[in-house]
């Protein structure tokens, strides 16, 4: 290993930028003669457009243009796709209403746009959008799940019938039916996976911009994938030439997903700066965050687990019903099927499986993908169901897990529900976390916590998830419309440096160091000697983005090949140079050397050599540029094992983590602290999921009721505890570098850990998220009358 | 937010005539409550006229058996008062777990009691401790100073000048905060004096209020056990999603407990 290649624990070349305030965020960036754009919203959760009077606004001072669903209407523009197809059980395809810019007949959540205001400055674009008077007619609203499919609900779009956007299903359900039938216990269990909102510490924003001496539109937006959202703008929503498209994603301040789609405010901007001729800007404000962000989660289940009389899983069954929100965000319908049901197997030999969900439209914001998504949910339901089931066995915790785990000798491990793993060790990942936590010395703690008046639990969770997303072809087939393979382009410089153009792009992920380390140990070049480019459609090759936890799995992997097409042109030239066969010289270390012999060429002669090609192999093209693309063979299983631990004050319910062990099988590591970084951002989201956070809608108007951090409630430094966190590593058999993905762990992992904590704690059957003091004191509360 | 015009008056004088001028002006502290106001287009006066930097509003000393604080006193220098931690060191703790470090360094006493936010912290103190809320005009006892929701027997264009605070035998606060906001979902004031034992409860109800039936009970006995069993009504508190009444009216009872345990 070289020192900063894989495996070191490089500091960050991103911090000096980001640490120092001199990041650019495209808030940062200001176009000669811009304008700036404000959204007039929907105060209304439902409610009927009858008229949108725009003459006060265009009076007010600094107003350029107003634009409204109208004008959208009329030149055919600005309906956001949706980027996957589910059918349904009976083979139907799901009902796929469209999702205007700027909506004209009815507004259908909270924060909807229905009109834009372009002024000179910020302030008179806000002003000004307050002076839009829209007329009304207020609609009753259906907000939750089950509001929306109940008999005689309200419709979010009129071609929906009962709300439903699909009624998906996945597995045997003939073979799960029989397995609970032979069962010698069955638990169920009904429980709430709770909405959240993903609050990126960067807000959205967006420059469009409008040459009209060369046709070129750019558009800079906070995007995790550039390219894709110039398809979509090319291609659906506004319909320009791709070539004359340009997007650019600067440095992106955070987006847990919330930043992979295409939103209504890309491509307001871009139509708007071509109608005027002007560039025009739009910065989210923090409160419209709240209303115009896809949120994630929002799961009502129903799950059973069959068990034989020894605590065997025999069958798994899950009833789902998924909030889509008003619209469907572009990867929505992908979360609770293919991204959720398919890991319902979780760390288990259950041999029967069977899920059935019902995507339901609500009028709420769009819920689309978030750290996770869809796999957290199929975490949560699974781990704690098997905890209910141990408790009314009277098996333990562990010991129920243990006997279900798949083995490491069952790999490559087929599950009932599509899925194939190629690796892991759930034994040894459980040990070490046992280890870590001192999970045999807990009743211990518990009794001196209860001489203190706290209520001490602890709490478990083995999971397993799919990422590194994921084979083209696979995708296809389950109704993806995308490809979701993953390009790099390295640059090799006449003296041996190396620019790097990937089509992954980092909003908080330090591509930059984990590439350049990476290829620093790939060529045997100093880290500093490779710079990592990213984020621009006019610089990078198109590729899909970085969500899933794919970046290193699928874009490192492209880096790998293009490193290796390098190498072995390098080859050629310094088997060339050193007047031996190409067979005859290894590269090691960053030196082409003839085997056996100490004749050498340094990778800086070669690369030099191969751009003053005066002395060079003949036939061979000069330059040293290679790019390649890879499209993984499978998904990527991270799988690990966390441990909580709580104390609980009766007398408040307040539920305080003391204690936080992670231990997670992400396959190869390339930077353990970067590594360490990102399970510790994802373990404390979850903790936000099981404690704090929770999207609160009010269920007869509407109105979001956690619309500001003074309701929602995110988890600051004192709400988590020193993490425990530590590695255990199968490698991934299918992709170069065995690297499995670690984005989302922390978020997948943790929810249930911390859940089961709680449950242990007070000695409760089950609790729904978020516990907060008020709901685990009722908790107590009922369980002391019991 | 509304563009508005700004005073930075050199005397107390000086604000209050600025004030009559603008009757849709108001007068600023530390900005804490009513800025944030403003930017979410809540509020919109016309007019703000700093108080900030007044002489008159500054210092705290100990005059016979009352602590005075001036209005424009920050909830930092409070909290850092030798004075005020010899005096009454349940004054100076509640004033360090206002807020966070960038509000206990702006907001200051007055503004704090004139915005009167049924959630903020100071309230409770004053009306458990019966002060005395001092003003450019006169003096306002605390039972009548708070009159609910962000009202106060405050003229428009009063100014608190001073708080007098008598000094307790015993006096204590405990705060439950909203998981959220960080402000009191409730917060209990206990105080044992002259005038005997009260309690104040703030962020529970719409707006500070003293609870009966604690204050009997420790008047009784001022004890934590003395707590035991007694009921504090539900009606008329807040219920929202983030604290039903119930658990509010749970919770005083709480943090009642707690604040007398805090008494020693």
């Amino acid at each position: 290993m070289a020192q900063d290649g894989i495996g070191a624990a490089m500091k960050r070349k991103e911090d000096l930028r980001f640490l120092t305030g001199k990041g650019t965020y495209v808030d940062d960036i200001n176009r000669p003669g811009q304008a700036w754009a404000a959204f007039v919203r929907s105060p209304h959760a439902h409610a009927r457009i009858v008229a949108v009077r725009t003459e006060a606004a265009r009076k007010a001072p600094g107003v350029v243009a107003v634009l409204t669903g109208a004008d959208l209407a009329a030149d055919k523009v600005g309906i956001l796709p949706a980027g996957w197809l589910i059918h349904s059980k009976d083979g139907s395809p799901m009902v796929e209403p469209g999702h205007p810019a700027l909506v004209a007949d009815k507004v259908r959540h909270v924060g909807d746009q229905v009109a834009v205001v372009v002024a000179e400055t910020r302030d008179q674009a806000r002003e000004a959008a307050g002076l839009v008077e829209v007329e009304y007619q207020e609609l009753a609203a259906a907000v939750t799940v089950t509001q929306a499919v109940a008999p005689g609900a309200p419709l979010v779009h009129d071609q929906a019938k009962a709300n439903t956007c699909y009624d998906w299903h996945l597995g045997d359900k003939a073979a799960t039916d029989a397995a609970f039938a032979k069962a010698a216990k069955v638990v169920t269990l009904d429980l709430v996976n709770n909405r959240l909102i993903p609050n990126a510490m960067e807000p959205r924003a967006a420059i469009g911009e409008f040459d009209r001496a060369t046709g070129d539109l750019t558009l800079w937006t906070t995007s995790q994938n550039p390219h894709l959202i110039r398809l979509l703008l090319a291609a659906f929503t506004l319909g320009v030439p791709e070539h004359k498209l340009r997007v650019v994603a600067p440095d992106v301040g955070g987006g847990f997903g919330s930043k992979i789609f295409h939103y209504a405010e890309d491509f307001t901007v871009l139509w708007a700066a071509r109608k005027i001729g002007r560039p025009v800007k739009w910065t989210n404000t923090r409160s419209e965050a709240f209303q115009s962000d896809a949120h994630g989660r929002d799961h009502v289940t129903h799950v059973e687990l069959a068990l034989d009389k020894d605590g065997k899983f025999l069958g798994l069954r899950e009833r789902t019903l998924a909030n889509m929100g008003a619209y469907l965000s572009q990867f929505a319908p992908s979360v609770p099927t293919y991204l959720h049901s398919t890991l319902l197997a979780g760390c288990y030999t259950t041999p029967a499986i069977y899920a059935e969900v019902r995507a339901v439209f609500t009028n709420t914001v769009p819920v689309d993908a978030y750290r996770g998504a869809g796999r957290p949910e199929a975490s949560y339901l699974l781990e704690r169901i098997v905890d209910v089931a141990a408790r009314e066995m009277g098996i333990d915790r562990v010991e129920i897990r243990r006997r279900n785990f798949i083995q490491p000798s069952q790999f490559p491990y087929q599950t009932p529900v599509a899925l194939q793993y190629d690796s892991g060790d759930y034994g040894a990942t459980l040990d070490e976390a046992l280890k870590r936590s001192d999970w045999a010395g807990f009743e211990k703690r518990r009794a001196e916590a209860r001489g203190r008046g706290k209520l001490r639990g602890i709490g478990i969770s083995t999971y397993v998830e799919a990422c590194g997303i994921a084979p083209s072809a696979v995708v296809g087939a389950l109704g993806g419309r995308v490809g979701l393979w993953e390009s790099a382009h390295v640059r090799v410089h006449p003296t041996g440096t190396v620019t790097l153009f990937t089509g992954t792009h980092s909003h908080g992920q330090s591509h930059e160091t984990t590439f350049a380390q990476l290829i620093a140990e790939k060529l045997g070049i100093p880290f500093d000697n490779v710079e990592v480019v990213h984020g621009d459609t006019a610089k990078s090759a198109f590729a899909m983005g970085t969500y899933g936890s794919r970046s290193l799995a699928v874009g490192g992997s492209a880096i790998v090949q293009a490193v290796d097409k390098i190498v072995a042109k390098g080859r050629k030239i310094a088997a060339h140079l050193l007047e031996a066969g190409e067979g005859d010289v290894e590269f090691r270390d960053g030196k082409f050397t003839v085997k056996g012999t100490d004749r050498s060429k340094s990778f800086g002669e070669v690369a030099l050599t191969a751009y003053i090609p005066h002395n060079y192999p003949a036939g061979l093209e000069p330059g040293l540029e290679e790019g390649a693309v890879y499209d993984p063979k499978n998904f990527t299983f991270p799988a690990g094992c966390h441990v909580c631990e709580v104390e609980v004050d009766p007398d408040t319910g307040t539920v305080q983590v003391v204690g936080f062990t992670a231990v997670d099988d992400v396959g190869i590591v390339i930077n353990p602290m970067i590594v360490e970084g990102q399970v510790h951002g994802g373990v404390t989201q979850g903790i936000g999921q099981a404690l704090l956070e929770e999207a609160l809608y009010d269920d007869t108007s509407g109105q979001l009721l956690s619309g500001s951090f003074l309701g929602y409630n995110m988890p600051r430094a004192a709400d988590v505890p020193s993490f425990r966190v530590g590695t255990k590593v199968t490698a991934c058999t299918h992709n170069p570098l065995g690297v499995k993905g670690v984005g989302e762990v922390g978020a997948i992992g943790s929810p249930p850990a911390v859940i089961n904590a709680v449950c242990d704690a007070i000695g409760v059957r089950h609790l729904d998220m978020p516990a907060t003091p008020e709901r685990v004191w009722r908790a107590l509360r009922t369980a002391r009358k019991a | 937010m509304q563009n508005f015009g700004f005073q930075k008056p050199r005397d107390l004088a000086a604000a209050v005539a600025a004030a009559k001028k603008a009757p849709e002006g108001k007068y600023l502290g530390g900005g804490q409550s009513l800025l944030p106001v403003m930017k979410l287009g809540l509020a919109a006066p016309s007019e703000l006229i700093a108080l900030s930097g007044l002489a008159e509003l500054k210092g705290v000393r100990v005059e016979g058996k009352e602590l005075v604080i001036g209005a424009g006193t920050t909830h930092a220098e409070v909290a850092a008062s030798a004075e005020v931690k010899k005096a009454i060191p349940a004054l100076a703790d509640l004033a360090g777990h206002i807020g966070d470090p960038q509000v206990r360094n702006r907001g200051t006493l007055g503004g704090s009691l004139a915005h009167d936010d049924p959630s903020a912290d100071y309230p409770a103190a004053v009306l458990a401790l019966g002060a005395t809320v001092v003003t450019d005009r006169r003096r306002i006892a605390a039972d009548a100073f708070f009159q609910g929701m962000f009202q106060t027997a405050l003229a428009p264009d009063e100014v608190i000048t001073a708080v007098r605070f008598p000094l307790p035998e015993k006096a204590a606060y405990a705060k439950f905060p909203h998981p959220a906001s960080k402000f009191a979902l409730v917060g209990v004031f206990v105080a044992r004096g002259a005038g005997g034992v009260r309690v104040a409860v703030t962020g529970a109800g719409p707006s500070v209020h003293r609870s009966a039936p604690l204050e009997k009970a420790l008047a009784a006995r001022f004890a934590p056990e003395a707590l035991a069993g007694v009921a504090v009504p539900a009606g008329g508190l807040q219920n929202d999603p983030f604290g039903s009444a119930e658990y509010r009216a749970h919770l005083v009872a709480v943090m009642a407990r707690r604040a007398v345990a805090a008494c020693g």
